[in-house]
């Protein structure tokens, strides 16, 4: 992904369609994640991640937390209601639906003040 | 009945005797840190173990449980019937370690620093633990805090894409603060049982759900 410009002068934000995310596999994407939010990016997917994938990021996440250096990551989704409405032949086809706006950015960057079904409040501070 | 149909049964059946005698499934105690996992796993330990040993010890710093821990073959026995399961007692699940936060739990930064990596380390595992290893999860939260968090709603997402059973508990209900309509409002789809594992309250309801979802 392009670099830009010093990050003193601002948070950088990057925005990726469901359409970039598609074309990759689920390290692929998890790695274009934590490669963003480790420089101090939020990440913000269009369509999220599957719930394998989301278990994948966090033992991922785990594996590259370092004491003053990575404290790992705050993300955010609305809360999934497609699970329970997904017959079980959709589940098994990975027809899940996964649209789910999702925010994700660093630890110490990011604080979520509300969240509730259809809004999510974070606040984003500088390194 | 043919003979064909008879023997397809009495298969059936011996499968089912044999993946019951020797297969105890093994259920996950899920939930983010502090929410009483190791309490309720040392209290059911305690209730149904011959020896009634601890799964692991108990703490309020956060992260107490840094590795998951199987106690097998506990013996539930519920209505005249025998269930047998392992508990794994999992390492609260987060997205984020920060190892100054045990600094103000009186730590020295070498056994905090230890700890956060140890921490660390016990989620991957937990996690490995529920994508490959579980065969049903009892999810536990403290009744007393928002359980509207990302990590409760990724962790059950994730539990409910393997169509693993799961069982919610609503833990520390002997604090005043606690509201188990929260746990119901913000989980509709599933069932949720109070609990008090520190003070073995509604241990009754807990051990039937369980036979009910897991037996």
């Amino acid at each position: 992904m392009a670099e830009v410009k010093d990050p003193h002068d601002g948070v950088q934000i990057d925005l990726i369609s469901g359409e970039r995310l598609a074309n990759q596999t689920s390290m692929e994407k998890i790695r274009m994640i934590l490669d963003g939010v480790r420089e101090g990016n939020i990440v913000i997917l269009e369509e999220g991640l599957s719930p394998d994938e989301e278990s994948r990021l966090i033992e991922v996440t785990m594996t590259e937390i370092s004491p003053d250096e990575f404290n790992g990551i705050e993300i955010e989704t609305y809360p999934r209601s497609e699970a329970t409405d997904a017959s079980f032949l959709d589940r098994l086809m990975g027809r899940e639906s996964t649209k789910k706006l999702t925010v994700i950015g660093p630890a110490n960057q990011i604080e979520t003040l509300h969240k509730d079904e259809t809004l999510i409040q974070t606040l984003v501070s500088r390194k | 009945m043919g003979i064909l149909t008879e023997l397809k049964s009495s298969i059936s059946r011996a499968a089912s005797t044999l993946f019951s005698a020797e297969d105890p499934k093994r259920i996950g105690i899920y939930g983010p840190p502090n929410a009483g996992k190791t309490t309720l796993a040392n209290r059911i330990a305690r209730d149904w173990t011959e020896h009634g040993d601890a799964v692991g010890p108990e703490s309020e710093i956060p992260h107490e449980t840094r590795r998951a821990r199987r106690k097998e073959n506990v013996e539930i026995e519920r209505n005249g019937k025998t269930v047998d399961i392992d508990i794994v007692d999992t390492p609260g699940v987060t997205t984020k370690v920060d190892y100054t936060e045990f600094l103000e739990h009186d730590m020295e930064e070498d056994d905090a620093v230890r700890r956060s990596r140890e921490a660390t380390e016990g989620v991957a595992e937990a996690m490995h633990w529920l994508r490959e290893d579980v065969d049903g999860v009892i999810y536990v939260l403290d009744s007393a805090t928002d359980p509207f968090t990302q990590v409760n709603t990724m962790l059950i997402g994730i539990i409910e894409s393997q169509d693993l059973p799961v069982l919610i508990l609503a833990n520390k209900i002997d604090l005043e603060e606690s509201s188990v309509q929260r746990i119901r409002n913000a989980f509709p789809q599933h069932e949720t049982v109070q609990v008090s594992a520190l003070e073995g309250d509604n241990m009754d309801e807990v051990y039937d759900k369980i036979a009910e979802y897991f037996g």
